[in-house]
């Protein structure tokens, strides 16, 4: 039997049903803007922009796009009834003052004390770019993170030590990957969740570092196809 | 009286040339004032120091400036923009110097300049590339590392709407970074959709006070 890995909509979704009613969040440039087309219809929950924006919306129909209203990645959004602007230092306030329910960030690498990695390979071939992920990394009440367990080339992207320079060290609270949910705890990852078809040895050969399982590991699945 | 409504470029930019150190308002293409950016190209000044979030966007404004070499340095948080291939050449051929700044501290820093503070401790960047070489002190336990303010000659700033005292109102997340660099540089500079009468815009309503201005350009958004 052969994993039934998540699709990145699917952890997208798993991530969203995580997210409590009245929760402010952050979604991270990339794959975890995907959690907002998820977020369940019976909850009020605020987006967060570091642009300035409190109540983000979805993305406008076309023609209707404002060029002064975009999110982090600089694509066109709305706002929603009860929304707000603000300048950048407000938006950061909001942030490291610990002002954010959570945060959803992509990672390059996450050690299994909450170190995380997600701005640099330390490429020097490549220009440096941070945006404002340590800000959020650091600010977060809590620090979730949205990533295929494994690169491109089957290599772990949950390790004991990171290797690549940080973003932020003992941040992580939360990993959702293809193929499980695990907490970060006492500087050990703990499973709650896998796919059907691997079992514990299965998902430790595919990761960097020793797993615990919780009492009760449940099925990682999604109602979504 | 106090006017502070300029009519041509050439007034808007006086005592800018080459070397010239200046914040420029913007997150990504939103917020940022592309005329006077395009204005300082045509007047052909080099070695300038940039402090902006990005290293400009697309094909208008700052990137313009860096395409044509104009910009030694840029302080950022993020250069590397979708679109922004002209970077990622400039940097490898060492023609375009980058210092990163994370993007709370960026605007931190800034804000520190135009408030009067010496520097300040945060949590960001504790134990990253980005905290070495700088003093670091505890507080009840947690670990924070100290930020200098950053100022500058010149900012150039994007509004909606201003009066002839420099009061502001910006449009939506175009605001970003103007409130915070108008207060940070020797001379203010705005860019603006349309000016207004005194008292047109409503006190409760002003985002940055004219305090923080020196000049305004009326440019008809397009």
């Amino acid at each position: 039997m052969t994993a039934a890995k998540l699709t990145r909509a699917q952890v997208a979704w798993r991530i969203a049903q995580d997210i409590p009613d009245g929760a402010v969040v952050n979604l991270g440039i990339g794959a975890p803007v995907m959690v907002a087309d998820y977020l369940p219809a019976d909850r009020e929950i605020v987006i967060h922009s570091e642009n300035g924006i409190l109540g983000m919306g979805p993305t406008p129909p076309a023609g209707e796009e404002d060029p002064d209203l975009i999110n982090a990645g600089k694509q066109p959004v709305t706002l929603l009834a009860g929304g707000s602007y603000f300048n950048h230092t407000d938006s950061f306030a909001m942030i490291r003052g610990g002002h954010l329910d959570c945060c959803v960030l992509g990672a390059f690498q996450v050690a299994q004390n909450g170190d995380l990695a997600n701005w640099s390979t330390g490429d020097n071939a490549r220009p440096p770019g941070v945006g404002g992920a340590m800000d959020l990394a650091v600010g977060a009440k809590r620090v979730l993170v949205m990533t295929d367990h494994c690169t491109r080339d089957g290599s772990p992207k949950l390790l004991e030590v990171c290797t690549y320079p940080l973003t932020g060290r003992g941040v992580v609270d939360r990993v959702y990957t293809d193929l499980a949910v695990i907490d970060i705890a006492d500087g050990r990852f703990v499973v709650r969740e896998m796919v059907a078809g691997l079992d514990a040895d299965g998902l430790e050969a595919l990761t960097g570092a020793p797993l615990d399982f919780a009492d009760g590991c449940g099925v990682l699945s999604a109602a979504i196809g | 009286m106090i006017d502070k409504q300029v009519h041509d470029f050439d007034a808007a930019l006086a005592g800018v040339g080459d070397g010239a150190t200046m914040m420029v308002s913007g997150f990504g293409a939103a917020g940022a004032p592309q005329d006077l950016m395009e204005a300082i190209l045509d007047r052909g000044w080099r070695d300038l120091v940039v402090i902006s979030n990005n290293a400009g966007e697309g094909e208008r404004g700052l990137a313009q400036l860096i395409r044509a070499g104009r910009v030694r340095k840029v302080v950022c948080s993020f250069p590397t923009s979708s679109n922004a291939e002209y970077v990622r050449d400039a940097w490898a051929r060492g023609a375009l110097e980058l210092e990163i700044v994370p993007q709370g501290t960026l605007s931190e820093r800034i804000r520190a300049a135009g408030a009067g503070i010496g520097g300040f401790y945060t949590r960001t960047s504790v134990g990253t590339p980005l905290a070495e070489g700088k003093e670091q002190r505890c507080f009840d336990g947690v670990d924070y590392v100290l930020e200098p303010p950053l100022r500058a000659g010149f900012a150039f700033v994007r509004a909606r709407l201003a009066d002839r005292w420099g009061n502001l109102t910006y449009n939506k997340s175009a605001r970003n970074f103007g409130p915070s660099m108008a207060m940070a540089a020797d001379v203010t500079v705005v860019q603006v959709d349309r000016v207004v009468g005194l008292g047109e815009i409503d006190p409760e309503q002003v985002v940055t006070p004219g305090i923080f201005v020196d000049r305004v350009i009326e440019v008809a958004a397009t």
